[in-house]
């Protein structure tokens, strides 16, 4: 009874948001500030404070949630001394009115808000609710269950099977089915294989992958041992890229942990299966989220593309049998094989939404959601006075929705009919104020630094369009001009090596078929082409 | 931070730490660290770009001597070696000035006004300015915490919500520090 309640969790919990959007705005020093008050006012039975992963609403960072009651969410946390916090608690503490209690300065988050009811938490679902860096709870919320669950009672053949039936596409912006993409794995001849995880997400204005990665790592590791056991490899790589500091500190130590606890390494779960996983950071190469380049960036060598056949389901890293997975991708498959087939029905999507949007962050919705509800209902739509104009998906390599177009859903085909892409989910909004020209100049600028120079309609190609770009913007071209741009961006699509080329005109192509009036007010009628 | 890749990002908390090592670490002690950082390395040629970017950390950036060093101890062309680190973009050559200031063009600053941004910090006497103060000017391509767009990494801490006038604001902080360095 006494040694109950000694050990009994304390009724309140503050879960305060260290993930790197929080971190850069203090979170870390609010959480020992939390701590320092908790122990000056001896309440720790009462109230704990923990760091967790991202909570959702990054514009209001710092974000805090409490449980207690009822739960509650503050935002737009101020750096305050854990004096001076203690203060406030004690004061409530003596009203006994702890539960009302907030830290003095922050704006309340109304969790009642579409921006949450909307959501359909699978993949994050213990994103914000865990620690991150600790195995214990990630395994009370249910990580390693799925992979214990395979190795005991299941097969390959039937994890691919299930895999296959459930839906999924990749999420990494390309949607090829991942039952496809494993079974082509799977039936390589016996030998050595891999598992690789594109965490290389490169895209401007997209941070899903991030938000994964540092708030709950154990599901990316236990969705990859799952594929390895169903591929039959006995190795695997995450590829991160170096801009995400607190992801790679955060894998390593679940790496670790998950060694320790027999999760991954030799004889996982004494099993007959083992699986070595390790770490390849990059140093900065938006090309290497292309899988030739990454397997390349893996070996060690110039992160350059290689025409495909032979896929790397055939030959990848190291020349051996390669399954390249999205970070999301791979963090769906514990949940569609404890939801089952039907219930998973495709899944979810985890979209970043910022840009010209009241209410940025992180949201994840089920496929096929209208995109008005998303960035709308969800988002709040555009700042004050101010109306939405598009909404661009897929990045560099994707292209916009205009804003007459907003009740598509968002699944793969819809937006590929209407010249986007789903991309991995970075969803980028504009209002009216903005000009679609430069915004497609803006991407053709990022394609052009980022092309690795291999192939020459790449290499060349954005340099020219981005030129064409700039000519349009400083009021010198003519509808030649404009002629010419849509003919080269043609070319360079269906001419480049890889997919950073044959997609880099994309922005312009999409922003041309819907906003033409945007290139055509900038056109000087008499200019020589 | 043991264990920790590095790359002008990565090394955030670090950023000052490396350059305070280069400040207070002789060209000599930073050899002997780097040569006994490439000994304890097996000469495994896939992790090349672990060990340059490790390298870099510990000496701050990729010298000549260093790259060669690399190469024999992993048995590769010297070409293969610097083929590899000029390709990817956080890699450097020269070592870098005691401050630096990287504006983020990611699409989310870049639509929050981050061109206009960097345009004000990029004029003629400003950046002059900077450079005399050892502050270095340059751009990131999204840190992917686009909820404090536009923004600003300076010495590898992050700031939210910047303009001009904030950002110089900064600056001038570390000008003062720059200032009283000996």
């Amino acid at each position: 009874m006494s040694a109950a309640a000694v050990t009994a969790k304390p009724p309140i919990c503050l879960r305060l948001c260290t993930a790197a959007g929080c971190r850069n705005v203090g979170s870390e020093a609010l959480r020992i500030a939390l701590n320092g008050a908790i122990s000056l006012t001896g309440l720790n039975h009462k109230i704990t404070v923990k760091g967790v992963g991202c909570l959702g609403p990054c514009g209001e960072a710092p974000v805090l949630a409490i449980d207690g009651a009822t739960p509650r969410l503050y935002g737009a946390l101020q750096p305050l001394s854990s004096g001076y916090l203690a203060e406030g608690l004690a004061a409530a503490a003596a009203a006994n009115d702890l539960e009302s209690w907030s830290p003095p300065g922050s704006r309340a988050i109304d969790l009642h808000h579409p921006f949450f009811r909307l959501q359909r938490r699978w993949v994050l679902k213990n994103c914000g609710q865990i620690d991150p860096e600790s195995i214990e709870e990630a395994r009370q919320s249910g990580a390693y269950q799925q992979l214990a669950q395979v190795l005991q009672h299941g097969t390959p053949q039937a994890v691919v099977a299930a895999v296959s039936r459930s839906g999924l596409r990749g999420r990494g912006g390309a949607g090829y089915p991942t039952g496809l993409k494993w079974t082509a794995v799977a039936n390589q001849p016996a030998g050595e294989k891999l598992v690789v995880c594109n965490a290389d997400e490169g895209d401007p204005g997209a941070f899903m992958n991030r938000t994964v990665m540092e708030g709950d790592p154990h599901r990316l590791l236990e969705g990859m041992a799952i594929a390895a056991y169903a591929v039959g490899a006995s190795r695997g790589f995450i590829y991160v890229r170096a801009e995400y500091p607190l992801a790679i500190t955060r894998l390593r130590h679940a790496i670790g942990q998950a060694e320790q606890e027999g999760w991954l390494g030799a004889q996982v779960q004494g099993s007959n299966f083992s699986f070595q996983l390790e770490l390849r950071i990059g140093a900065g190469a938006y090309v290497c989220g292309e899988e030739t380049a990454l397997i390349h960036s893996i070996e060690g060598k110039r992160g350059v593309p290689r025409p495909r056949p032979p896929y790397p389901a055939e030959r990848g890293v190291f020349g051996l049998p390669t399954l390249i997975n999205n970070v999301e991708t791979f963090a769906n498959v514990p949940v569609l094989l404890a939801l089952g087939a039907d219930t998973f029905a495709g899944g979810t999507k985890v979209f970043s939404l910022t840009g010209q949007v009241r209410r940025c962050g992180v949201v994840e919705v089920p496929l096929g959601r209208s995109l008005r509800s998303i960035v709308e209902t969800m988002g709040d739509g555009a700042p004050e006075g101010r109306s939405i104009k598009a909404v661009l998906t897929g990045g560099p390599s994707g292209g916009c929705v205009p804003a007459a177009k907003l009740d598509t859903p968002v699944d793969y085909d819809s937006l590929k009919a209407l010249g986007t892409i789903m991309g991995s989910g970075g969803m980028v909004v504009l209002d009216d104020s903005t000009n679609l020209v430069e915004i497609a100049a803006f991407f053709m600028d990022f394609s052009r630094e980022e092309s690795c120079g291999k192939c020459v309609p790449c290499r060349a190609g954005t340099v020219q369009l981005h030129g064409l770009l700039q000519k349009i913007l400083d009021r010198r071209a003519g509808p030649g001009d404009l002629a010419q741009l849509e003919s080269l961006c043609q070319m360079v699509r269906d001419t480049s090596l890889c997919g950073l080329g044959q997609s880099a005109p994309k922005p312009v192509l999409s922003t041309l078929r819907h906003f033409p009036g945007d290139y055509q007010a900038l056109l000087t009628p008499e200019a020589c082409p | 931070m043991p264990g920790l890749p590095s790359s002008s990002l990565e090394s955030s908390p670090g950023a000052t730490q490396v350059a305070g090592k280069i400040a207070s670490a002789s060209d000599q002690d930073l050899d002997i660290l780097f040569a006994s950082y490439l000994d304890s390395q097996g000469a495994n040629k896939d992790r090349l770009i672990e060990i340059l970017n490790r390298s870099q950390a510990i000496v701050g950036y990729l010298n000549p001597t260093h790259l060669r060093q690399i190469a024999r101890h992993l048995h590769l062309p010297c070409s293969r070696v610097w083929g590899t680190a000029s390709f990817y973009h956080l890699f450097h050559f020269e070592p870098p000035p005691p401050h630096s200031c990287l504006i983020c063009t990611g699409t989310a600053c870049f639509v929050k006004g981050a061109g206009p941004l960097l345009k004000l910090l990029q004029r003629d006497g400003v950046v002059q300015r900077l450079k005399q103060k050892g502050i270095e000017l340059g751009t990131v391509r999204c840190i992917g915490t686009c909820g404090g767009a536009p923004l600003a990494v300076i010495d590898g801490s992050v700031c939210n919500h910047q303009n001009a006038q904030t950002v110089l604001e900064k600056l001038a902080g570390l000008e003062n520090l720059a200032g009283l360095e000996p």
